[in-house]
């Protein structure tokens, strides 16, 4: 049985801190389309249009048939296991650090035989299994045999932690407390277990309900943090990035305009400056200390959540400047997952519908209550997902976007987005 | 001897003391706040272009940006609606010789810290004239309140509430008395805005802004240092950057002061 998680030990100052290594990355073109799946959180497998053939590992063609058709399902994990190995010596350094490590194979009842990770709670072969797909520290797809049934600490598997983010016990940063999003999450982390939780806020002489309280709680520390001061983010970095495991920027601006809604640029540019610039300071800020801990023990960096939007994805014209910055934002965000990704520290992208605040006033329900996007986010760091679209709007979205683009686009010109 | 080597020589002497009535541009120091939804002064940032470095091998230099209102700063006539129309009304077209000119230092010091929304008015500056003198025409008049001491603590200087800033700042009656019976160049405060923190409820709202600049006449806030001031005598030298139409500008504002012989 899993043992529950114990607060880490003190690091001890006068060890070297370890360097961190990935597990093997190499892939196909093809077989990314797991990797694609699991970042979302799904399973999926090949499955032939032909001949309905379930097919591991994904290949151009179909095993049985050689249908060239092999469209992406999502994979019940059911399974039997019918071998285990536990591997106690490697070549591969990432391995080769955290041996012993079990390793199963699995008979799903979709059709394929599969090679797992293997939680420690599964019992010896013969034995049910649920197979899930999930993110290695190299951002790659990997399948993981979990007990059939939910078991105590099922989380707390030293195996399963490589793949997650778990915020329990360890010490977060939350860059701006003022928003009742950022609020929220900052409730949300402290409810998962977190450590530390250090919470920037800005402009300290505008007054906004609900700070005083989140500073009554016992594990939250107020920083002054405004993102679009280099200097201050350089001077909060100092004191505390070197300890920092997971840092959520939940800093944004937000204004409803399209181009002719407003004269200047004045709004569009403080959009910019929070929302993209302020991601990239924070990134040369905290990036470099956050990579060089990819590896220090339990409580290791382990992730960067950015909360983005779903207009992120495709202009929302009644929010169109806001719409740009988010975009940019997420283009920057894809070379910070690039950058990160060799500390083996994940990059969360939460991209939610329209959240319930003032500045959505006007748009029409549904809107996303701030602690459904904080429990996305826990969520997320929990198991292991690496981009999340949080409420009906985002997903909705979502399809309609991988559905036609195009034609999404001129939905949303025509003011039926929503 | 001239004037100036006169003035040259008083200075190096230390019979002329030069006091420095800014503050220093730093991101941390408060700026406006309007309602959140109208157009927002920028604050100042600051970001290195190099510092002796790859991007620069043997020399430091900064980028900065921030509004024409930020910081220690000057307010043109074409700043308000009152002064739209009037000529030379913006930092490029302003006369020089209104960038400068004796300093009438009105010490409400006492009457702030007591009441964060203290009011400056006719009768108190009346007060004043009684002890030191008439204001002359083309004075600058500056309301000593020891504000600017609160600068340590932004969220002090600031000093919201649900109900918005509380800082002093003059009356109604007293801006009618400065800009039309004594013709004073300009007025100034060590608050954020030549008007109280509630001067929006009074009439007409933010008498400061709307008679100075209605009358081509100039504000100067956020000052510093004005406790190193005397009530008179004092010569203040404070020209804006020449911002072509500016409404304003951060800028040095600086005070000569004889030394007692």
């Amino acid at each position: 049985m899993t043992a529950p998680l114990q607060r880490p030990n003190k690091k001890n100052p006068v060890c070297k801190t370890r360097q961190p290594t990935l597990p093997p990355w190499t892939r196909s073109r093809v077989a990314l389309g797991m990797t694609a799946a699991a970042a979302e959180g799904r399973f999926e497998l090949q499955r032939c249009a032909r001949c309905q053939a379930v097919q591991y590992p994904p290949r151009e063609a179909c095993h049985r048939c050689l249908c060239i058709d092999l469209p992406w399902v999502e994979i019940d994990g059911g399974g039997k296991l019918i071998s285990q190995t536990r591997l106690l010596h490697s070549h591969d350094l990432y391995f080769r650090e955290r041996v012993p490590w079990r390793l199963g194979m699995v008979q799903l009842d979709a059709g394929p035989t599969v090679v797992v990770h293997l939680h420690g709670d599964v019992a010896a072969p013969p034995a049910r299994v649920r197979v899930a797909c999930k993110l290695d520290k190299a951002g790659m797809a990997v399948l993981v045999g979990f007990p059939a049934e939910e078991v105590p600490n099922m989380a707390d598997d030293r195996q399963l932690r490589e793949l997650t983010c778990n915020p329990q016990f360890r010490r977060v940063f939350v860059t701006d407390g003022k928003t009742a999003t950022g609020q929220a999450v900052v409730r949300a982390l402290a409810a998962a277990g977190a450590d530390l939780i250090w919470v920037g806020h800005a402009e300290p002489w505008k007054l906004v309900p609900g700070l005083a309280a989140l500073q009554a709680l016992e594990q939250v520390t107020l920083v002054p943090l405004d993102v679009t001061d280099q200097r201050s983010i350089k001077e909060v970095a100092s004191q505390v990035g070197a300890k920092v495991d997971i840092l959520i920027n939940t800093a944004e601006y937000h204004r409803a305009f399209s181009i002719s809604a407003r004269q200047g640029t004045d709004i569009a540019r403080m959009e910019m400056d929070v929302n993209y610039l302020g991601l990239l300071r924070l990134a040369q800020e905290f990036g470099p200390v956050m990579k060089a801990r990819g590896a220090d023990g339990q409580s290791s960096a382990v992730a960067w959540v950015n909360l983005l939007s779903i207009f992120a994805l495709a202009n929302f014209p009644s929010h169109g400047t806001y719409s740009a910055s988010k975009a940019a934002a997420l283009s920057l965000a894809q070379c910070l997952r690039a950058e990160m990704r060799v500390a083996g520290v994940r990059v969360i992208n939460v991209f939610p519908g329209p959240i319930d605040d003032e500045w959505n006033q006007l748009l029409p329900p549904p809107k996303l209550a701030p602690t459904a996007v904080a429990n996305a986010i826990i969520d997320a760091l929990r198991d292991g997902i690496e981009d999340v679209y949080p409420g009906d709007v985002a997903q909705e979205w979502r399809m309609r976007l991988k559905d036609s683009a195009k034609a999404f686009e001129r939905e949303l010109s025509v003011g039926s987005g929503t | 001897m001239s004037v100036l080597a006169e003035f040259a020589a008083a200075v190096a002497a230390r019979r002329i003391r030069v006091v420095d009535l800014t503050h220093t541009l730093d991101p941390q120091f408060p700026a406006i706040v309007l309602q959140a939804e109208l157009g927002q002064a920028a604050p100042f940032r600051i970001e290195e272009i190099s510092r002796y470095d790859e991007r620069g091998s043997a020399w430091y230099w900064n980028n900065f940006t921030c509004s024409e209102h930020t910081g220690t700063h000057f307010d043109a006539p074409i700043h308000w609606i009152s002064g739209r129309y009037l000529p030379n009304n913006a930092t490029d077209s302003i006369p020089v010789e209104d960038l400068m000119g004796p300093a009438c230092v009105i010490d409400c010091s006492a009457e702030a810290a007591l009441d964060a929304d203290f009011l400056l008015t006719k009768e108190r500056l009346l007060a004043w004239e009684a002890e030191h003198g008439q204001i002359p025409a083309r004075a600058w008049v500056l309301m000593r309140t020891d504000w600017s001491k609160k600068i340590v603590d932004a969220v002090a200087y600031q000093n919201f509430d649900e109900a918005g800033q509380h800082t002093p700042g003059p009356s109604v009656d007293a801006m009618q008395f400065l800009v039309f019976e004594r013709q004073v160049l300009g007025f100034g405060t060590e608050t954020i805005g030549t008007d109280a923190g509630q001067a929006f409820h009074l009439r007409p709202p933010h008498p400061a802004h709307d008679l100075l600049h209605g009358a081509g006449r100039y504000g100067l806030q956020c000052l510093n240092n004005l406790d190193q001031l005397p009530a008179t005598g004092a010569y203040l030298v404070c020209p804006p950057l020449k911002i072509k139409q500016g409404s304003g500008s951060p800028l040095r504002v600086l005070a000569f002061v004889e030394s007692a012989v």
